[in-house]
């Protein structure tokens, strides 16, 4: 490691920071857009003027909004994500053990769509051009055309409406056993591997694909090092690099994905929340979902550009 | 110059689709006809109950069956048409022309210019797009001008990065220094040196942008956060029949397909572009 990786990678936690601030001020701004007082609203038609002021002070909106949104941003370093307007409970007390089941889909999903990308991706651009590439290239592009919900809908149909494995979209609450706790957790991340790996698989399979093109590909091949070699000696080390970028960079759908998914399965994890607090305008509680969302997808990214400088044997 | 032998085939050959790009042109050609002649084409009305049964089965007199209430599903489709093609160009068009035009003025103008537009952009990138329309649906409401300017914004850093790059690459070239040397302003240089040759690729471009906004309008429509009741494009007509996908209705599953084979043919069509256009930079 030389100073060069060093202060390339600074650079890029720096540009992450400056856009984590802008990102916020972006969220801060767009949930101030709301027209109509806020206070008037929380408190129907039948309020009085009084009560109105006295909401408004106590919740600081008579104060500017530059100094609320310093207020915000002090309030998220403390932990403090505000009160939520729906119901007067602590946001980061809603969003807590939500958070975690959100956490628990992402993480299963990772864990089914990864080894089958990196095996798919990599075996189509070994057999680049025979019927299985196509096949594979076919699917995922059809995959990464549609909607989320349309394969939501579409695993429906085949799992358990003409196969009849899983329950279509209802879920108990309660779960009282590892065989309920799969059932659950079946569509939603079927959905999600479907959607991510779609992804992932094109990446893997463009990173890979140039790598089998460069000249010590083509040097062990006149070797005569046997294919399996060549794939796993000679041009998979070097894709790593790239291929893990392209997990990373993947991975970040998986949050649009997320929110999807969690609708219509009707999972309760923060998406879900977040989109019922936009159906009730509750703007502490959508500010705070948007920046966690935010905050995972600048993780992701940056981490993608991160393996990418290290990956990079030029620079070391 | 020497070309005044050369029969004018080859020249047609380069403007030609192949089997597949014709396809995907004939699929969108017929999406945009539709949503022209919607009102013309619905055999009901759309408000219309025209089923004693609600998730009604493909029939002769319902040819798509029949949705919750019992309404035809084949007139709701084809005046969706009308809300997802509609918004979508809409949107489309003015994200790519703003980031176009922002785009070359950047790469011209250079300096500090370039780098706040493309810095704050980049910052707008990073919000995930389905987040952005959820939290401007929350903020300011759900109706369709505020629909059409959100996801032009969501859209427009895109097309802003992607119009830089090649205007960037495009400026490095003699014919600018050349026409920078003869005096010639900033919006000559655009206009006249810089966006001839930067058009094919941002038509591509435009059209992947195209399928982008359908796919998210349809997810906030399904959301619940789009084109709002008693109208519905085909994000919300899915949304409207969910409750019939246990029976496998065919209310739920014609908009997928519909909002399928639009964003497919559109794909299609790109990937297959004729060379002259393709190549253009």
């Amino acid at each position: 490691m030389t100073s060069s990786v060093f202060s390339l990678v600074a650079g890029r936690l720096t540009a992450t920071a400056v856009t984590l601030l802008i990102v916020s001020l972006a969220v801060f701004v767009a949930t101030s857009l709301l027209p109509g007082d806020t206070a008037t609203i929380l408190l129907g038609q039948a309020a009085t003027p009084d009560a109105v002021e006295g909401l408004r002070k106590a919740m600081h909106l008579d104060e500017p909004a530059a100094l609320r949104y310093v207020f915000w941003i002090a309030g998220l370093f403390h932990g403090d994500l505000g009160t939520s307007y729906a119901n007067n409970m602590p946001v980061a007390q809603l969003i807590g053990a939500r958070l975690v089941n959100s956490m628990k889909l992402a993480g299963v999903t990772t864990l089914f769509s990864v080894p089958l990308a990196l095996v798919l991706g990599i075996t189509a651009a070994i057999f680049r051009g025979t019927l299985y590439d196509r096949v594979v290239t076919f699917l995922t592009i059809g995959l990464i055309s549609v909607p989320e919900f349309v394969v939501a809908t579409t695993a429906v149909l085949i799992f358990s409406v003409y196969l009849h494995w899983l329950p279509a979209l209802a879920f108990a609450n309660e779960i009282h056993s590892v065989v309920q706790l799969l059932r659950v957790f079946a569509m939603p991340v079927i959905t999600l591997t479907f959607v991510v790996a779609a992804q992932m698989i094109r990446m893997t399979r463009a990173a890979m694909i140039e790598m089998l093109g460069t000249h010590y590909v083509e040097m062990a091949l006149l070797k005569g090092a046997s294919r399996s070699r060549i794939v796993l000696r000679h041009a998979l080390p070097n894709a790593l690099g790239p291929i893990v970028n392209a997990m990373a960079l993947s991975l970040s759908y998986l949050l649009g994905g997320v929110i999807i998914v969690e609708t219509i399965f009707n999972y309760p994890g923060i998406a879900k929340l977040m989109v019922d607090g936009v159906a009730t305008r509750d703007l502490p509680l959508v500010q705070s979902c948007a920046m966690i969302f935010c905050i995972g997808f600048l993780i992701l990214t940056t981490l993608a550009d991160i393996v990418a400088i290290l990956a990079n044997p030029r620079l070391r | 110059m020497t070309t005044l032998t050369q029969t004018p085939a080859p020249r047609r050959r380069r403007f030609a689709f192949n089997l597949t790009g014709r396809i995907g042109l004939a699929i969108v050609l017929a999406c945009a006809l539709v949503a022209i002649l919607a009102p013309l084409l619905a055999p009901y009305p759309i408000g219309k109950i025209v089923d004693t049964d609600y998730y009604g089965p493909m029939s002769g007199k319902l040819w798509l069956g029949s949705d919750y209430l019992g309404r035809d599903m084949l007139s709701r489709i084809i005046l969706g048409t009308r809300y997802t093609v509609g918004i979508a160009l809409g949107a489309v068009v003015i994200a790519c022309a703003g980031g176009v035009v922002l785009g070359m003025a950047a790469a011209v103008i250079g300096g500090w210019v370039d780098l706040v537009l493309s810095r704050f952009f980049d910052a707008l990138n990073s919000i995930p797009s389905k987040l952005f329309g959820l939290m401007m649906v929350a903020a300011v409401g759900s109706s369709i001008p505020v629909l059409i300017l959100t996801l032009a914004v969501i859209y427009l850093p895109g097309a802003y990065r992607f119009a830089r790059a090649l205007a960037v690459n495009v400026n490095t070239m003699d014919f600018i220094t050349v026409a920078r040397i003869r005096g010639e302003g900033p919006l000559y240089l655009v206009l006249s040196e810089i966006l001839p040759n930067i058009r094919g690729p941002v038509l591509a471009d435009l059209g992947l942008r195209f399928v982008f906004i359908v796919l998210l309008l349809s997810g906030l429509s399904f959301l619940g956060l789009g084109v709002q009741p008693p109208n519905a494009d085909w994000g919300a007509l899915v949304r409207e029949n969910l409750g019939g996908l246990p029976y496998g209705a065919p209310a739920v599953i014609f908009p997928s397909i519909a909002i399928a084979s639009l964003t497919i043919s559109v794909n299609l069509l790109i990937d297959n572009l004729p060379r002259k256009i393709r190549d253009r930079s």
